[in-house]
Order: C-alpha cells, then structure tokens, then sequence
C-alpha cells in the first residue's frame, strides 16, 4: 500500500485506483499492509498543510471506504452486504428511521453484539446511515465535503465527528466484525488519530476532479 | 431471570445467551414457534418484544428480561385474532410450518398499519418465507383481516 504525493495532492492506492499520474517529487510514504493504517507520525514529511491534510483523509478513507463500513451507507434503500457489497439478504428495507420496516426492523435480527453461532454481526444500536450519508458508489471528494457539513452529518461539529471516529460503538464494529468477516484496517484509535489530525490541519478535501 | 410470555410472568433459569427461541419451546413448552433456519434467514420463528418482531433463533434470552414476549399462543385467546380468522377463512396454510411466523409479523405490521398497501405488506413480509408458495394467500389474508376489498383467490 503506498500513497504518492502527486502535485500537491496525495493520492491514496485504495481509495482513488491505482493512483498512475504524471509524478513531480512524490513524497513516498512508509509501506503498509492492507490491514495496517499508517500513523498520524508518517505523514510528518509532508511540509505543505493542505496536501498533508488531504493524505491524512486518503489514509482514513482506507476505512471509510471498505465495504464493511460502506455497506451500511447505502445510497438506496436497501444495504450491501460482504465484500463484493451485495444487496442485503433477507430483503430489508431502510424504512422511516432507517431502522428497516415493521416486521424487518435491524434489531429483529442484529442484537447489541456479534452472535458466534449463528454469525449474525450485531453492535449497539444497528441501523443504517440516513441517505443524506450515502457513501456507495461516492467518491472520497464527495465523502470528505458530506462529513464535515452539518447538514450531512447528523449536525455534527468537526470535533464531534472526531469523537464519533474515536469512539462510537457502531463504528467500533468495523474492526470487530465477528464470524470470518474482514476488519477495517488498522485500529479504532489509530484511526481517530488519524480524523483529529485531518481536522487539525484544515479537514482538507480531495480535490473535485478526483470524484 | 424475569420475562413476561403471553401476559403471564415466568422466571427462567438459563445461560443467558441461550437463543429465546430454546427458552419459548424447550424450558416453556410453548412450540406453536417453529425452528426453521437457525440464522434469522426465514422468520419461521418470529416473536414479538414488547411488539417488535424479533426472530427468537439469534436473539439471546437475556435481551428479554423484563420485556413482554408474545407467541403465536398469545395472540389471541381464542384462536380469534381476525389474522387468524382470516387465515382460516381463505385456507392459508399448506404445510403450516412457517405460518405461526408469517401471523406474528402480519399482526405485528396491521398493529402499526392498518390499512398497509401492497409495497408496505411486501416489505414487512419479505423476511418471512414459505416453502409452499401461499403468498399470494397471505397477502389476500393480511387484506381481509384489514378489511381491505380485493385480491383474494
């Protein structure tokens, strides 16, 4: 896994392609495996604030973007599921809370924590993201502005996404996914690190012609 | 531990991961609801949780604790839910085994929606499944109980 730092813009592997673009002075950064995050500490080489800012959101999108976080964000009314994001089965439906229909409501089935019998995954409080969140099929350009506008992000300050990063118990699922499903890379809190040091240098975004 | 099973309180003493569904069939005795899949995948053993249908295979005993569960035994008393009447009048089931699922999550959507439209009966439905192929009776039967006109065989 390795980000370049492309005119000014780091381009994350994972999150945008391949990342093949005409390369003026690429900053490397430390290679990692595919469930390793890098460290607020690895990004230190890059001077400018801006560009340190959007590779800080590139490594974060490695989690934002995974399938196991991306599948409750459906930009439909019915979630994925799996890695190849395959609609929902049994055929739920988001409903007026997004917290299904009556009869097919989450809780019906998803309880407060992963069940190893049956390999139902469960967590606290398991619903979907309302649709003003969608992330499927959006690119990290689109996630970045949708994150930090409060009228995108259930009216969240930039200090309280960080902490619903950090610390959230749904979030906290995507590395604790149960049964044999694939966990979001790296660590809860590595990965809080990672959206306080975004914020802490201007929640910088991809820019457009990225999406 | 504390649960209340068709309006009467009954004291469990089991693991409490114990799926509800062992503690409603083995410990109460209770088996109008049926083990079907085992993963929440068909709704043969749908119950409600203080009205809420839960599919009692994965659902943990403990999360019922000092909740009200009803069975398919509780949802009348005397068989006379007009679920029930209408399940009888237009001759639902065929092998019957998922049918005890199929009525609690009619009752539980008629409850919430009284006069559901076809996309609504078909969402909440949708996790119910029969081997038999009587939806199209079911719905008709979920209309009739609604005192909706139409649509029956």
């Amino acid at each position: 896994m390795r980000i370049e730092l492309v005119c000014g813009v780091a381009v994350a592997a994972a999150a945008c392609g391949n990342g093949a673009r005409t390369s003026t002075a690429p900053v490397e950064l430390r290679e990692v495996a595919d469930h390793e995050l890098r460290a607020v500490a690895d990004f230190d080489g890059i001077r400018d604030r801006d560009a340190r800012s959007r590779a800080l959101f590139a490594e974060a999108g490695r989690v934002l973007m995974h399938p196991r976080c991306v599948n409750c964000h459906p930009a439909g009314d019915i979630p994925h599921q799996r890695l190849a994001m395959e609609l929902h089965d049994p055929p739920v439906q988001r409903g007026p809370d997004d917290r299904g229909v009556v009869g097919m409501e989450c809780t019906g089935c998803h309880q407060d924590r992963n069940q190893e019998l049956t390999r139902v995954p469960g967590a606290p409080g398991w619903h979907l993201a309302p649709i003003e969140m969608a992330w499927v099929g959006k690119s990290a350009a689109h996630i970045c502005a949708q994150i930090q506008d409060p009228a995108r992000n259930g009216g969240k300050t930039l200090a309280e996404i960080v902490e619903h990063s950090a610390h959230d118990e749904l979030v906290a699922w995507g590395w604790a996914p149960g049964a044999d499903r694939e966990p979001v890379p790296g660590t809860q809190a590595e990965f809080g690190a990672l959206v306080a040091a975004w914020v802490a240098t201007g929640a910088a975004c991809p820019p457009p012609e990225e999406q | 531990m504390k649960i209340r099973v068709n309006g009467t309180e009954r004291t469990l003493d089991v693991d409490p991961e114990m799926p509800l569904l062992w503690a409603i069939r083995d410990v109460l005795g209770l088996t109008g609801t049926k083990y079907g899949c085992g993963e929440a995948l068909c709704g043969a053993c749908s119950v409600h949780l203080d009205g809420h249908v839960v599919r009692s295979c994965v659902t943990p005993v403990r999360r019922a604790e000092g909740k009200r569960v009803t069975t398919i035994e509780g949802l009348s008393a005397a068989g006379d839910h007009p679920l029930q009447r209408a399940w009888l009048e237009l001759r639902v089931p065929q092998c019957g085994f998922c049918q005890a699922g199929q009525l609690m999550t009619a009752a539980a959507l008629l409850e919430a929606t009284p006069a559901p439209t076809d996309d609504e009966i078909d969402a909440s439905m949708a996790g119910n499944l029969c081997r038999c192929g009587t939806y199209p009776r079911i719905r008709a039967a979920i209309k009739r109980a609604a005192g909706i006109k139409g649509d029956e065989p």
